[in-house]
């Protein structure tokens, strides 16, 4: 088949490595990666066929009530789920207009998803379907009009309630972390001043005292009969907070950017703001994307905070609902389909930044 | 603004479109640029040389303000270089300037790059944007690849881009710090070409380069730096037979001769 005429040859044909000698190159190399290989298989040996037995075989799946969880042989009682999902999910919203919540979080979440996929990045699309979006996720969560009974943010709760402060942190703080991150680098000493006191003293607090001040000593300070509702000061904590530890990524990403780009740019006539928005932040963006979306999920996680002012989002409200006496020996099994919930949404923004990255590199080398 | 208006028409080779006059600058105690004269009339071509740290580059980079001189004055189409943002970014968009790692913008492609500037500072249509922008690709003779992004063009090529990016903003003046250094010896060529063409349609240029072969086509002016100052400023054929200064002859006898 080759061509004596040319030297060229085609590429030699991939090895292919025998089934044995891959296990022993990859598992038994040395004595060190013996000794863990056969720890590692010892432990999950142990705990996978244990789990599975307690989570799938001997599980009580639906159950009229909790006595059959209690039985000697029963294992993982996810009964516990069928029975509070309610309470976890949409917390202390009055019981009968949970379907209110229920299509709210329906119609936020499949806006989010329309404008996380590229074929809708157009204004003319998103722009209404946001205003949509906003105006009837409003009108389903506090109602008030068209005979839907109104309901106190105070009584906001579960996976709605997290979504809601999840997106207002990120809506809101990603701005403020863009102008941290460039004020910091501002040759203007009073605006660099600023930005970094904010960002180090914001930073240098945790989260829970940002939303204790938020809540408790922040209004001390409004003049009288001024009021921000409870939910607005909390995401507000949180928007700065993130914003902070955002503003520090995206920095590292402005430092990536060469001198070159600035100069090119200034050379061209564009002005400050035509140059950030159009050359260095889209490079810079995407240079810190990964730490950029590591905050994001963060700060999803984040929302679990606001137990400690007093609202429930799904993780205190499953922790309220537990005390139940009849059911708080499941306590584990609701926990673990907490942190299903929190896993399905964390895997999928992680999951989406890496179609970002691939977008972001089509075309280039 | 009179004298703007007027310039184009009237008295093309009489006018200064820049005007350097007792420039000097530092970078903290080190002394960069000392007592730079110079002028450039319109369509002129001046090529300045020097051994590198000689301040070429850093003095072109004033006349853009890329750099900040500290004394003197510079005053480029009637408009003196001061801390005034208006008029920094007004003399911006007339002075158009080439790189020596040309800085495409990599993030986008090679018709976005060269559109950027007009429709943002110019406020010009996209339409008629892309359609200067085309016209320029042709100019520099890679039409074909106005979709490819940056990264994926020779250096010749993105040089030759970062070339019609600044032509798309019509400039008056052309600036090239050393367009070809980066490039390889093959590629050097290429870009050299569009420039004479660019010469030759009376374009006020001003390059430091060292591609004396170049500079003898197309200069009107030699200038030779050297530490800082101007050592010598002739036309060519005298710059390159008879120069006065003997740094000059040491200068020309090391670079002519490898």
């Amino acid at each position: 088949m080759v061509d004596i005429q040319s030297k060229r040859t085609p590429p030699p044909v991939a090895e292919r490595v025998p089934a044995i000698r891959w296990v022993r190159d990859n598992f038994f190399s040395s004595a060190w990666n013996t000794l863990l290989t056969i720890l590692i298989v010892f432990v999950l040996f142990e705990a996978v066929p244990a789990f599975f037995e307690w989570g799938v075989l001997n599980a009580v799946w639906g159950a009229q009530d909790h006595t059959s969880c209690r039985s000697e042989e029963a294992g993982a009682c996810w009964a516990v789920i069928a029975e509070k999902h309610r309470p976890m999910l949409f917390g202390l919203f009055p019981y009968e207009e949970h379907w209110r919540l229920l299509v709210a979080l329906i119609i936020f979440i499949s806006v989010i998803c329309i404008t996380l996929s590229r074929r809708f990045w157009n204004v003319k699309i998103l722009a209404p379907l946001w205003i949509a979006n906003l105006g009837i996720c409003s009108l389903l969560m506090w109602g008030g009009l068209f005979g839907l009974p109104y309901v106190d943010t105070q009584q906001w709760g579960g996976l709605p309630l997290t979504m809601v402060l999840f997106t207002g942190t990120v809506v809101f703080g990603m701005p403020v972390a863009v102008l941290l991150a460039l004020g910091r680098r501002s040759h203007m000493p009073g605006i660099k001043a600023t930005c970094v006191t904010f960002i180090e003293c914001m930073r240098g607090v945790p989260l829970i005292t940002i939303l204790f001040v938020a809540v408790n000593v922040f209004p001390l300070f409004l003049p009288q009969g001024l009021e921000f509702d409870v939910m607005v000061r909390v995401m507000v904590g949180m928007a700065i907070f993130f914003a902070c530890y955002q503003a520090e990524v995206i920095r590292g990403g402005l430092q990536a950017i060469t001198r070159g780009q600035y100069e090119a740019a200034e050379a061209l006539g564009l002005g400050y703001w035509q140059m950030m928005i159009r050359i260095i932040l889209p490079q810079a963006l995407r240079v810190c994307l990964p730490g950029i979306v590591n905050h994001i999920i963060a700060a999803f996680k984040n929302t679990s905070y606001v137990l400690i002012i007093g609202l429930f989002d799904i993780l205190s409200a499953t922790t309220a609902v537990m005390q139940d006496p009849l059911w708080r020996l499941f306590t584990i099994e609701a926990y673990l389909f907490v942190a299903l919930v929190y896993f399905i949404f964390c895997f999928a923004l992680s999951k989406y930044s890496q179609n970002v990255e691939r977008w972001l590199d089509e075309g280039r080398r | 603004m009179e004298n703007l208006k007027s310039s184009a028409s009237s008295q093309k080779h009489e006018r200064l479109v820049i005007e350097l006059t007792g420039v000097n600058k530092w970078y903290g105690d080190f002394q960069a640029l000392v007592d730079i004269n110079m002028s450039v009339r319109r369509s002129e071509r001046v090529v300045v040389c020097g051994p590198s740290g000689s301040g070429k580059s850093t003095m072109i980079r004033c006349i853009n303000r890329l750099e900040v001189h500290q004394r003197g004055r510079i005053v480029v189409d009637g408009i003196e270089l001061t801390d005034n943002l208006k008029n920094i970014e007004a003399i911006r968009s007339e002075v158009g300037m080439v790189f020596q790692s040309f800085n495409l913008f990599p993030h986008m492609p090679v018709i976005d790059n060269l559109t950027l500037a007009p429709m943002l500072v110019r406020k010009m249509p996209k339409k008629d944007a892309e359609e200067l922008a085309m016209q320029y690709l042709e100019r520099v003779q890679i039409p074909e690849q106005a979709f490819k992004y940056p990264g994926q063009l020779s250096g010749g090529q993105q040089q030759r881009v970062a070339i019609a990016r600044s032509l798309c903003m019509q400039p008056k003046i052309m600036l090239f710090d050393e367009p070809t250094s980066a490039l390889d010896p093959e590629m050097i060529k290429e870009v050299l070409d569009v420039m004479i063409e660019l010469a030759e349609d009376g374009m006020t240029m001003i390059v430091v380069t060292h591609e004396m072969g170049f500079a003898k086509t197309v200069a009107d002016t030699m200038v030779f730096m050297d530490a800082g100052e101007i050592v010598e400023s002739a036309d060519p054929s005298k710059f390159f037979t008879a120069p006065d200064n003997p740094r000059t002859k040491l200068f020309l006898s090391q670079i002519l001769t490898h």
